[in-house]
């Protein structure tokens, strides 16, 4: 432990620490550029330089380690002079180009120069020019902008894991580019507009669209998918223009996926502005009495065991809750929030969790993954597997389609056979499982969603169970969900009551002339042809297959119009903020149910959200407290007996859209002709 | 600094594979480094493809040493648009690089690159219609003590003035190959004209 003196303070910092960190242990302030404390260190901006004594020059403190009795200057006139010098060598190639520049505000060399620079430029010379690079319909470049930090090279091949940008040329030549300039196919690859201290990486789809200080800033959780990130939706009235991370340590550290930061032009496009209802077979807008009108004239006297409810992949708990005491008050068992079908949850808590916790998976020293993908289900675990396989020797193995994850996965098998050898005993694998002090288990939602899913679960659970993995402190049994609303609806009960059906029983029933009414909170990946003779009640934000099938639309609230609760897939309950009230004649989704309640006669015992929110938590104390994780329990989940032989198969052939607001996204759809239709010409995976 | 010309079109070689014995080479240069650091090998392996492709190296060529060497395409594209010695386009049978740094500038580096564009009609980063001469600014060759100097593919050519590389150029176009070092004679970077030193008292 290094003791040294920061501007005459001293401080103490760990082996191996940075001049730059025990700067900023010691509450000083050092400008850096290049330096990152998630990436590697380059040092080659030289924007830390500060004085040592005993040095003959200033050193570059990012780079250099902290030793005992070290006496590091920050605020003498040598440091002054070289942070002045720094600033004016990167300013000479700098073009002065900042009101029409979209970093413009929130620009760390601007910010930088106004405080540290020199207060001129000498530089007479012409500035040298560089084409801009292609790199795909996310990024937008303006590489005469660039300062080579090659934070965008670093984070690109250490988290990212594409080895395709990089510095080519040296000198005045240098430039950033991608191989071949060709797009950068990752599913993170919108981090580096933000690690970019300057404007040479924005954003396409928010070029020249605002200002950064004129956007109303409101912190809100992502639900494109079920890890939960913390993000800051940026909206101008009732526009969202961009998504930015949040930093959180234990969920997405401060990175976002590309479909949480660029599916946000989805939210103004298809959206359901008013109720409609339909009249002699086509959508007729209408008002909101008129549509509890046809809705009470359809459902009241209906048996409630001929009525179902379905929730949708982006419903929060709240309106999930109102809709299961609705549905209770029509006297109908008929609810599921498992669109998909994955036969999950019912049993013990632990069985439907990501227990090990995504910050978890750094201690962890063997997965086995079962028929999942989590780059495109959830990338931002998948970054934190390859964070821990960076950082240790820990060993992957992969039970379903070959995929590249980004790091060593060994593909023993394609289906649930080989699950069945691991479990028995005499797949290799095994022996790595039981010698392996933190093993973990993840199980796609995917590999739940056959026939035989309560199947697989209890294999994966007899594994957990028999190769240690669930001890005193460490649960390595994990479920990977890929809908924000999953673990949230799991977490209430909105399962089939006594006798009821699930999603599958309800798609046959319908078809059989059985199911009379189906109420879609947001339920857009069935096959809705099933509910042609169904009185089918859709309840979204988007028109989108649900909508299109409906006879009654009743317009709701998408993630950054409420404030909604999501569990996320590891369990952790957060809550979205609204940053503008919901489009049109929308409503929040709870006030709809709660409104249509009184009509059909089951009037709900909750007149704000704060007594629904209270019920919530009666119900189930985990989701009391906010950005907490309350521990699974473990028990009984999962059925006994042989799987199938069918191969597992990926629920996912479009990461980029997966959900109604990413069906709706103009860059989605861009991003799926770059990456996607690509891949299938040149015939390369991953 | 100047950079590696890239505005010469390049022509599109389909793929690039050693020849047998230059593949011997590559592992024998391979096997110098220890296990997992093979991708040190990546600058021997790009000169060994480069001497096999006339002297240029096709993207085929980078793609096939990363292969080679299992690294990323891009790290190997970094390193050869780094060095001014990798050429990523074609180059002419004797491709010409000029010293221009100021010992060799001072010592009439212009006379001897004013020499090659009126022999040649080309300038830097230029090849000539037949082929044969292609020519480029290079920095310091290191071979200050001769200035100035033309290196010639491997060979250095030196203390060069306006005539002597027209003369070197003219037996280059015949295919002679004109003996390497100095031009004027010096025996490696001896003083010109002979010994200075040391001369008296020899004769026993």
């Amino acid at each position: 432990m290094p003791k040294l003196t920061v501007d005459g303070i001293e401080v103490e910092v760990p082996q191996g620490a940075t001049v730059l960190q025990a700067c900023e242990e010691a509450g000083v302030e050092i400008p850096r550029f290049c330096y990152h404390d998630r990436l590697s260190i380059a040092g080659n901006c030289r924007m830390c330089l500060v004085e040592m004594e005993k040095a003959p020059k200033p050193v570059a403190s990012c780079a250099f380690p902290a030793g005992d009795g070290m006496v590091i200057k920050t605020d003498t006139d040598l440091v002054k002079k070289a942070r002045n010098g720094v600033m004016e060598f990167l300013l000479a190639n700098h073009p002065l180009d900042c009101p029409i520049c979209d970093q413009g505000g929130e620009c760390d060399l601007q910010d930088q120069s106004m405080a540290y620079g020199f207060d001129r430029g000498r530089f007479i010379e012409n500035k040298r020019a560089v084409s801009d690079k292609h790199m795909g319909p996310l990024i937008k470049t303006i590489m005469t902008r660039c300062i080579h930090c090659t934070r965008c090279v670093r984070f690109s091949t250490e988290i990212a894991g594409v080895d395709e940008m990089g510095m080519l040329n040296r000198g005045e030549n240098a430039e950033i580019t991608t191989y071949l300039e060709k797009a950068l196919a990752s599913e993170l690859s919108g981090n580096v507009i933000d690690l970019c201290p300057v404007g040479a990486l924005t954003s396409k789809p928010y070029a020249f669209k605002s200002r950064p200080w004129e956007l109303t800033k409101t912190e809100s959780v992502d639900v494109m998918d079920a890890v939960g990130s913390n993000i800051r939706v940026d909206s101008r009235g009732s526009e969202v223009l961009r998504v930015l991370p949040r930093i959180h340590e234990d969920v997405n550290e401060e990175w976002i996926a590309d479909k949480t930061r660029y599916a946000c032009d989805g939210l103004k496009r298809q959206r359901l502005d008013r109720p409609f209802v339909r009249v002699d077979g086509k959508l007729k807008a209408a008002s909101w009495a008129e549509t509890f009108t046809a809705i009470r004239d359809k459902l009241s006297g209906m048996d409630g065991k001929k009525i179902g409810a379905i929730a949708g992949d982006l419903a929060d708990v709240e309106s999930m809750l109102a809709l299961k005491d609705l549905m209770t008050g029509l006297g109908s068992p008929n609810i599921d929030c498992r669109q998909d079908g994955a036969k999950v949850g019912g049993g013990a808590r632990a069985g439907h969790l990501f227990n090990t916790s995504i910050a978890g998976i750094e201690e962890a020293d063997a997965i086995l993954l079962v028929g999942t993908n989590p780059r495109w289900e959830a990338p931002l675990v998948n970054a934190r597997i390859r964070k821990t396989w960076l950082a240790t020797d820990i060993e992957v193995a992969g039970i379903g389609p070959r995929l590249d994850l980004t790091y060593d996965v060994d593909w023993i098998g394609a289906g649930p056979q080989t699950l069945q050898e691991v479990v028995d005993g005499k797949h290799p694998f095994a022996e790595v499982l039981k010698a392996a002090e933190k093993p973990m288990i993840i199980v796609g939602s995917g590999a739940l969603a056959r026939t035989d899913g309560a199947r697989v679960l209890g294999a994966a659970k007899k594994i957990a169970d028999s190769y240690g993995l669930v001890t005193e402190d460490w649960n390595g049994f994990n479920v990977l969900h890929r809908a924000a609303s999953r673990v949230g609806g799991l977490e209430i009960g909105f399962l089939p009551g006594e006798g009821g059906l699930d999603t599958a029983g309800m798609l046959e029933a319908a078809g059989k002339g059985e199911l009379e009414a189906v109420w879609l909170l947001g339920a857009d990946e069935l096959d809705t042809a099933a509910f042609e003779n169904t009185f089918v009640i859709y309840q979204g934000h988007h028109g989108d297959k649900g909508a299109h099938a409906a006879d009654v639309i009743l317009p709701g609230a998408a993630y950054t119009e409420k404030n909604g609760t999501y569990v996320s897939t590891e369990g952790r309950v957060q809550r979205t903020r609204y940053s503008h009230l919901p489009l049109g004649d929308a409503r929040e989704d709870w006030k709809i149910l709660r409104a249509v309640s009184e009509p059909l006669g089951a009037k709900l015992p909750y007149d704000t959200i704060d007594q629904l929110q209270k019920r919530m938590i009666e119900l189930n104390g985990a989701l009391a407290r906010l950005d907490h994780v309350a521990a699974g329990d473990w028990g009984d989940f999962g059925t006994d007996g042989a799987m199938d032989d069918a191969a597992f198969t990926l629920p996912i052939d479009n990461y980029y859209m997966t959900d109604p607001i990413s069906r709706a996204s103009q860059t989605m759809a861009a991003c799926t002709e770059a990456f996607l239709a690509q891949t299938e010409r040149t015939g390369t995976d991953g | 600094m100047s950079g590696p010309a890239r505005e010469v079109a390049v022509p599109h070689v389909e793929s690039f594979e050693f020849t047998p014995e230059n593949l011997e080479t590559a592992n024998k240069i391979v096997a110098k480094y220890p296990e997992g650091r093979q991708q040190s090998a990546v600058m021997p392996l790009l000169d060994l493809a480069q001497r096999q492709h006339d002297n240029w190296l096709p993207m085929a060529a980078i793609e096939y040493i990363a292969k080679f060497l299992g690294m990323a395409k891009m790290r190997v594209l970094e390193v050869a648009t780094f060095y001014t010695m990798y050429n990523l386009a074609p180059v002419g049978k004797y491709h010409l690089q000029l010293c221009m740094t100021t010992p060799c500038w001072l010592r009439g580096a212009d006379a001897m690159h004013e020499a090659c564009k009126k022999k040649l009609g080309i300038d830097f980063g230029e090849t000539t219609p037949d082929g044969k001469f292609s020519m480029m600014q290079v920095e310091c060759l290191g071979a200050c003590v001769n200035a100035p100097v033309i290196q010639v593919n491997d060979d250095f050519y030196e203390d060069l003035d306006g005539p002597s590389t027209e003369a070197l150029l003219d037996k280059l176009a015949k295919d002679e190959a004109p003996e390497h070092g100095s031009v004027i004679g010096r025996q490696g970077s001896a003083p010109e004209g002979g010994p200075q030193t040391l001369v008296e008292g020899g004769d026993d």
